[in-house]
């Protein structure tokens, strides 16, 4: 393919860019249980935020990549024109990016994530032909879409009811939260790693038998509760008779927890989103490189790291002012719920990340949020809001299809 | 580019505080009666208009406190409790400034002075009632605690008590009332018979602050029973 270095430039380029709007934007919807809580200033946020996306997207963001690179499109009606993918797939990387840039001018609440889908599924249902989408795998994704708030929904809800009950409904409230805030420390750790394990690390050249995998899980969420636990120690024990402060110093104990919890919902974040910038490119690099439309290799680490570093330069070139607004607009989440909401959307987030789904980390966030409120957590949600983040990928989908259809036709035109 | 982030709009306004400073203000409106029924007596009447004067200036601020509550109170709302306990709670403390307001007008537009005999057991009436008062605003005020423990266990335990009293307070300004009323009755004939029963009217709106107290406390009971 002669123009083989010119398209895998376009598409790290446009990939760079995709992944610079995702940690501008969207990180920012990611961090907000944990930086409206304020159990960690904005900076400690921004630094968590840049270490734990990118190791999410390094780590852990194959499997969505791979869905999106080769699981939407059936390649093999193109075995003879492999151009045709990689128009395709460059229109879609730029057709998601000119409607994020749109929906964040007006302020709509888009998701990146049904934007691409819908640019990827537009292109080939469109402009190759109808069963050129492989519609299985296009109905799970959006079927997961409808079920991960949902699920996330029902973890807060049996986390923060598991607090509720184990912790604020006792006479003393903090010397339960001494006791039990370490197991939800213990929880968090093992059951990022296991599932990050589990999943597989051969891309970075680590294969783990399960045994290993169980044991390493053991090991981090250990470490991680042996470190959590000292910084729960130094804040001083109060009598229940003082009780103005007494839930004041619960929250504290809970704002360690936050800490945890907001490094898992960056890793979360980072493996399922970078896909939605280097997925794409992915399929890109890998049809301009062997000319074959297969795509048997692995997704290669150096475009899941490009993501990540577009992601963390998105983050601070732009998304930590985003962030620092989330962190003051929300007044109403304490470290508590703030734990149970975040928590629960990236366990949610990390699981489909393992099974290769991409879904949107915001509607994640609200499912558990509202899980939480339903549990009688949070003093006030407004439905009509929530109710305008769901429905809006309803036209987000249909336009992220649009517009990548118009810019694959001009491609093919001008470039084909 | 957004830079709000969707998310923190989802979060609607709280009522807890926006309910225990109308609380605050109802309950301060209310405490001001001792001081004007004592100017009265004192026939100190230019005193008791500029306490009026306070009195009508907390209620208006207590209005001002209810409707803004009531429009940062759309039906989208998902709370803990549900949204008509709220709204019954702020009629009912403001119902309690009310009052206060009426008692004073009454007193002050007729310069009504009660009779020297009972004006020691009116102004024990009077504060037994504040106390009630007092108690519901405690109760109001343990709200905050009750959002964050979850409206169960220790902390409901302890509003339980806490509307128990209010109840027993409630009962002891009644016993007052009708000891109160009885010695009135003893007095009546001496009395001019139109001030008799604005008297008797005087006593029964006194009567109303306690009662209505009462009744906060109840909503807050249901607010945690949902």
């Amino acid at each position: 393919m002669e123009l083989a270095i010119f398209y895998i430039i376009l598409a790290a380029l446009f990939a760079l860019f995709m992944a610079w709007g995702i940690g501008a934007n969207d990180v920012a919807n990611a961090m907000a249980p944990s930086v409206g809580s304020k159990a960690i200033t904005i900076k400690q946020a921004i630094i968590i935020a840049a270490i734990f996306e990118f190791a999410g997207a390094v780590l852990a963001g194959g499997g969505v990549t791979s869905t999106i690179r080769r699981g939407i499109v059936d390649a093999s009606l193109l075995s003879g024109q492999p151009e045709l993918l990689i128009f395709g797939m460059l229109s879609a990387l730029l057709a998601a990016g000119v409607w994020l840039l749109i929906a964040s001018r007006f302020g709509w609440p888009v998701s990146t994530t049904h934007t691409i889908i819908g640019a990827v599924v537009g292109f080939a249902a469109i402009g190759i032909g109808f069963s050129a989408v492989q519609w299985p795998q296009v109905g799970r994704i959006a079927m997961s879409w409808i079920v991960s708030p949902v699920i996330a929904g029902v973890i807060a809800w049996v986390l923060f009811m598991s607090v509720q009950w184990l912790i604020l409904h006792r006479d003393n409230p903090l010397k339960y939260a001494r006791r039990y805030v370490p197991m939800y420390m213990f929880l968090a750790g093992f059951f990022m790693t296991w599932v990050t394990v589990d999943k597989g690390l051969a891309h970075v050249g680590l294969d783990f038998t399960t045994l290993q995998a169980n044991l390493l899980a053991l090991l981090i969420g250990g470490v991680v509760t042996a470190i959590g636990t000292l910084f729960v120690l130094r804040i001083p024990y109060q009598e229940p008779e003082k009780r103005d402060f007494h839930f004041v110093t619960v929250e504290r104990i809970f704002g360690v927890l936050m800490v945890i919890t907001a490094c898992c919902m960056a890793f979360a974040h980072g493996s399922n989103d970078v896909a939605n910038a280097v997925g794409p490119a992915a399929a890109v690099v890998s049809v301009a490189l062997s000319g074959d439309v297969t795509q048997d290799a692995i997704v290669p680490i150096w475009i899941l790291i490009l993501g990540g570093i577009g992601i963390v330069v998105g983050l601070a070139t732009y998304g930590h002012r985003v962030i620092a607004t989330v962190g003051q607009n929300i007044t109403a989440l304490t470290p508590s719920r703030g734990f149970a909401a975040g928590l629960a959307a990236a366990a949610t987030i990390v699981m489909a990340s393992g099974t290769g789904l991409p879904i949107s980390t915001t509607h994640t966030v609200v499912g558990a949020i509202l899980g939480v409120g339903l549990a009688r957590g949070i003093a006030a949600i407004n439905l009509r809001v929530v109710g305008s983040i769901f429905m809006s990928w309803i036209i987000t989908v249909p336009a992220g299809a649009g517009l990548s259809v118009v810019f694959f036709l001009l491609m093919r035109t001008l470039l084909g | 580019m957004n830079t709000s982030g969707y998310i923190s709009r989802i979060f609607g306004t709280s009522p807890v505080r926006p309910l225990q400073k109308h609380m605050d203000k109802a309950a301060k409106c209310a405490h001001k009666l001792p001081k004007l029924i004592r100017a009265s007596y004192q026939d100190d009447w230019q005193k008791a208009v500029s306490v009026r004067e306070k009195i009508v200036l907390l209620e208006h601020a207590a209005d001002n406190l209810k409707r803004d509550l009531r429009l940062n109170l759309p039906k989208s709302l998902l709370m803990p409790v549900s949204r008509s306990d709220v709204l019954e709670m702020l009629s009912r403390q403001d119902r309690i400034a009310n009052r206060t307001k009426d008692i004073s007008g009454l007193i002050i537009g007729r310069r009504i002075v009660i009779p020297e005999p009972i004006q020691k057991a009116y102004l024990e009436f009077l504060d037994s009632n504040l106390d009630a008062v007092t108690q519901a605003r405690r109760s109001v005020h343990e709200l905050d605690k009750l959002y964050e423990s979850g409206f169960r266990g220790a902390e409901a335990d302890l509003v339980m008590q806490m509307t128990d009293e209010l109840g027993r307070l409630e009962d002891q300004s009644d016993e007052l009332q009708i000891k109160l009323r009885a010695n009135l009755f003893a007095l009546e004939r001496d009395l001019h018979a139109v001030d008799v029963i604005f008297l008797y009217k005087i006593i029964d709106r006194t009567g109303d602050l306690g009662d209505i107290a009462q009744r906060v406390g109840s909503r807050l009971l249901m607010m945690i029973a949902r």
